[in-house]
């Protein structure tokens, strides 16, 4: 649920950026959310998948993602320059991810995975596991 | 554009004497180095004619075969470019160090290209892996089935010639996260140990591929552990540390060393902090050239100094 608000958020604020801005200010809040229900259901193809991590201009986005256990995080590099996802302790280590490659990972067990590039170590992230 | 290049830590290693210079474009200049203290003595084309005699060797680095985003779609044809202006040198080098990325993905058609092209300068060519040479899935293995003959550990060696002590480095093999280049201490104690008999009077050229000193500790770089090969290396009269890495030139001087960063033939990288990233930076095609090149470093026999020039592929 909190997934799905943050979207609603996330979707709203866009909208709001977008083309929305003087209608939201006018029309209230109301409206604004009926409004960014209908873009998240139009936007449902391309959303972005709630468990990805992207890599782009050398930063991992979000920099600390929580999950369930079981679930499968994907790690997408958007840079021009290969990356690499390293977990601190070498539970999970990826092959160089060139620009567009991606990485996925399924975390069985709950904990905390502190991860950095292995090429470009001031690189780093965080998945918690709960 | 110029920022300071290199952070000042406070080390206060030898004399307070420090010179930065950061070149963007254009012709290189000359550096010569008198006690420590460096002053430029004229432009290229000044330079080569006055450098006619004495021991020179040249340095190429982040040649990133490979690379065809849009910072340079064919990274294999400015190489071509560079290693034609080597050919066409009056006086031939006596060797190349390379300061690492020779590909961009440890591909071993990567290799394959990057050895043709390079075997075509007629020169011996001595190599230290960058990062990007050492994501193959055995990581490294190519790098050192290829070039690691008579290496130690991932790489790292040194050698004589002409009476001057090179030692290659290897700083980009089991990085820690949040950490910087990172030497470790096998190769810190090897070292110690290659330095042991040879006396304060030796000049020494080490090289590898990040900085060595802190350059921009954002952007990683730097290396973790190099102030403790510094520290090794303090006694010496003369020292000259060249590195890559980071695709532009940065030259400082710390007492009897000087820090030398080389342009790479590949794609340029941003000034430190100047951008969201250290990624590749998109010039216009027509400038690309004036922000790749080479530096040849003459040694002029007896006890005088190291004087490194920059050309670019433009100039």
């Amino acid at each position: 649920m909190q997934i799905l608000i943050s979207q609603l958020r996330f979707a709203a604020a866009k909208l709001v950026l977008n083309r929305g801005l003087v209608v939201a200010l006018v029309l209230g809040p109301v409206i604004g959310a009926m409004l960014a229900f209908g873009a998240v259901a139009a936007q449902d193809a391309t959303k972005k998948d709630a468990n990805e991590i992207t890599i782009d201009n050398f930063t991992f986005t979000p920099k600390e993602l929580t999950i369930a256990v079981g679930t499968t995080v994907k790690w997408v590099n958007h840079d021009d320059i290969p990356h690499t996802v390293v977990e601190k302790k070498t539970t999970f280590r990826s092959k160089a991810l060139d620009t567009d490659d991606s990485y996925s990972f399924t975390f069985t067990s709950a904990g905390t995975f502190d991860y950095f590039c292995g090429l470009h170590p001031h690189m780093v992230g965080q998945v918690i596991v709960k | 554009m110029a920022r300071k290049g290199f952070e000042d830590r406070g080390q206060g290693l030898g004399r307070r004497e420090v010179l930065e210079c950061m070149v963007w474009a254009g012709t290189g200049v000359l550096w010569a180095v008198s006690g420590g203290v460096p002053h430029s003595v004229g432009m290229i084309g000044d330079a080569l004619a006055a450098e006619s005699t004495g021991f020179t060797f040249l340095q190429m680095s982040d040649s990133h075969v490979g690379f065809d985003k849009a910072a340079n779609p064919d990274a294999l044809g400015t190489l071509r470019e560079a290693v034609a202006k080597v050919k066409a040198m009056p006086i031939k080098p006596s060797f190349i160090i390379h300061t690492g990325d020779i590909t961009h993905l440890s591909k071993p058609a990567e290799f394959d290209n990057a050895d043709k092209v390079f075997g075509e300068t007629g020169v011996q060519i001595h190599y230290v892996p960058g990062e990007h040479d050492i994501i193959d899935e055995e990581r490294g293995k190519a790098y050192l089935e290829r070039y690691g003959k008579g290496s130690k550990g991932a790489g790292w060696y040194s050698y004589d010639d002409h009476g001057i002590h090179f030692i290659g480095l290897v700083n980009v093999v089991d990085l820690k996260g949040g950490g910087l280049g990172n030497l470790g201490a096998e190769q810190l104690a090897w070292l110690e140990a290659d330095l042991k008999d040879k006396s304060n009077s030796t000049p020494i050229v080490v090289f590898a591929h990040i900085p060595l000193q802190v350059i921009y500790k954002e952007w990683g770089w730097g290396t973790e552990d190099g102030m403790q090969a510094l520290n090794l290396l303090k006694r010496f009269g003369s020292v000259t540390v060249l590195n890559g890495h980071i695709h532009q030139l940065a030259q400082k001087v710390e007492g009897n060393m000087t820090f030398h960063t080389a342009l790479s033939t590949a794609f340029p990288q941003p000034a430190p902090g100047s951008a969201p990233s250290p990624g590749p930076m998109r010039v216009p095609a027509d400038k690309l050239r004036t922000f790749l090149g080479l530096s040849t470093v003459s040694v002029v026999q007896g006890n005088k100094p190291l004087a490194i020039i920059d050309t670019t592929l433009a100039g």
